[in-house]
């Protein structure tokens, strides 16, 4: 079986990551932050060292600015819906997955301006037209640091210094390149920096979160949702300090501790070489693809820098098609349509009909690239 | 010898193990207990350490702004 789906998920994880959950429902099972003795303490503990190794990744001073969510689409919700008011405007790409879009679409609903900046069919953005699309009233940038569908990357740190400059608040969605690219949230001028850990920090799905950076004014950053935090149980009002004001009801813990092995895991082998063995992989398979006549493939210049991810089309078959003869005749893995996000689809030219997605991550090798190619040659040749 | 400790009474437990954490680093012989009876905080535990380790402290919680209520001497 070779697995091309990890822009979705990644699979398989690192041992370790299993592991940690079962040690901690055997072993743990406590919930962190409520109770004194001492299996609270040490789920408490737990929960801290899963801070710690992602403010260690993002170079983040204070690992409390760290909160935990469900997933992405959570944080990014808090981060949309918690800031912005009406009247207010907010700028974003022609790039974005639906986690960004449909939250902006309900508050344009509620009268908060919406400013959709247009990409190239590569997945360009000029930093040039998005500083001119700001106003008095824009309060917040927020971009798609990598491409889920055709695995390019938006100049992440260039807008982070125009919002910085105007200030502006800058929130990136990380889910493609947390864990296989480099990031800094000071290199990079980031404010709020959204992730997921089910993805390239090999965590479990229902793990991610949001840090929370120093220019961020929480008492402008509402809740997505209050309640119990063990912590100022006298009053009925939410507490007010980090991490506690965001983050109600008993966590993940079980996933989080998941996701710290997954992030030790990628610290431990270090962000740059899982980086370059992807990028080998990519120019790799596109290298393959690029012989086949009867491909065509979206993005743009392959050798530069992007992540695992690469979107293609087989003349006169639907990507329904060549995904469900990869699955059932090839073994083989992948996500065909429109990947939850029509606006890049739109940007690509690929909309409605969607293309075939194969995504790369650490555990994939040059041999099942290479039986993807002749796989998808079969295909189209209409072996 | 009791009275050689004094404790940091927090608001909230990440903020307890945060302390833990960074006084840990720096080898001091700290200790979380629940909170003692006559020191009411609603977070449950709190971070036991040696009197004479009290500036080492202080300078922890000052340079990593971490958020506490107060110090007692136990």
């Amino acid at each position: 079986m070779i697995y091309l789906d990890n822009a979705a998920t990644s699979y398989p994880k690192p041992k370790e990551v299993g592991q940690a959950m079962m040690y901690f429902l055997e072993k743990i099972g406590a919930t962190p932050g409520r109770s004194s003795h001492r299996l609270s303490i040490e789920s408490a503990r737990i929960l801290y060292q899963a801070r710690e190794s992602l403010a260690e990744l993002f170079n983040v001073d204070d690992p409390l600015r760290i909160i935990f969510t469900l997933n992405v689409t959570e944080a990014l919700n808090l981060a949309l819906k918690g800031l912005l008011r009406p009247g207010d405007q907010v700028i974003t790409s022609s790039m974005e997955h639906n986690s960004v879009m449909r939250p902006l679409c309900e508050l344009e609903k509620r009268g908060v301006e919406v400013m959709v900046v247009p990409c190239s069919s590569q997945g360009v953005l000029d930093p040039v037209d998005l500083e001119r699309a700001i106003k008095k009233n824009t309060k917040l940038i927020v971009l798609n640091h990598g491409s889920n569908v055709i695995g390019s990357l938006l100049p992440i740190t260039v807008v982070g210094e125009i919002a910085k400059r105007h200030h502006i608040l800058f929130l990136v969605d990380t889910a493609q390149t947390a864990g296989c690219y480099p990031l800094d949230i000071k290199k990079d001028n980031i404010d709020l920096l959204a992730f997921t850990g089910h993805k390239a920090l090999y965590g479990p799905p229902g793990t991610g979160g949001l840090v929370i950076g120093e220019r961020v004014d929480t008492k402008k950053l509402i809740p997505l949702k209050v309640g119990g935090t063990g912590s100022h149980s006298e009053f009925e009002e939410q507490p007010d300090f980090l991490p506690d004001i965001y983050e109600s009801g008993t966590p993940n813990i079980v996933g989080l501790n998941g996701l710290k092995e997954g992030v030790r895991f990628v610290l431990a082998e270090g962000v740059d070489k899982i980086h370059q063995h992807e990028k080998n992989l990519i120019i790799r398979l596109i290298e393959g693809l690029k012989e086949i006549p009867e491909v065509t493939l979206y993005g743009g210049d392959y050798r530069k820098e992007q992540v695992a991810v690469v979107s293609f089309n087989l003349k006169d078959k639907w990507p329904s098609e060549v995904g469900m003869r990869l699955d059932e005749e090839y073994d083989i893995m992948c996500r065909v349509g429109l990947h939850c996000s029509p606006a890049t689809h739109k940007t690509i030219g690929t909309f409605p009909r969607g293309t075939v997605r194969f995504s790369m991550s650490w555990f994939n090798t040059l041999e099942e690239v290479d039986q993807a190619i002749i796989a998808i040659r079969d295909i189209a040749k209409g072996a | 010898m009791k009275d050689n400790y004094r404790v940091v009474i927090f608001y909230s437990t990440s903020a307890a193990i945060r302390t833990e954490s960074l006084a840990k680093k720096q080898g001091l012989a700290i200790k979380l207990i629940p909170v003692p009876r006559h020191l009411s905080s609603d977070c449950g535990i709190c971070l036991q350490f040696n009197n004479e380790d009290k500036p080492k402290i202080e300078k922890i919680l000052q340079d990593g702004k971490v958020e506490y209520e107060n110090i007692y001497k136990i």
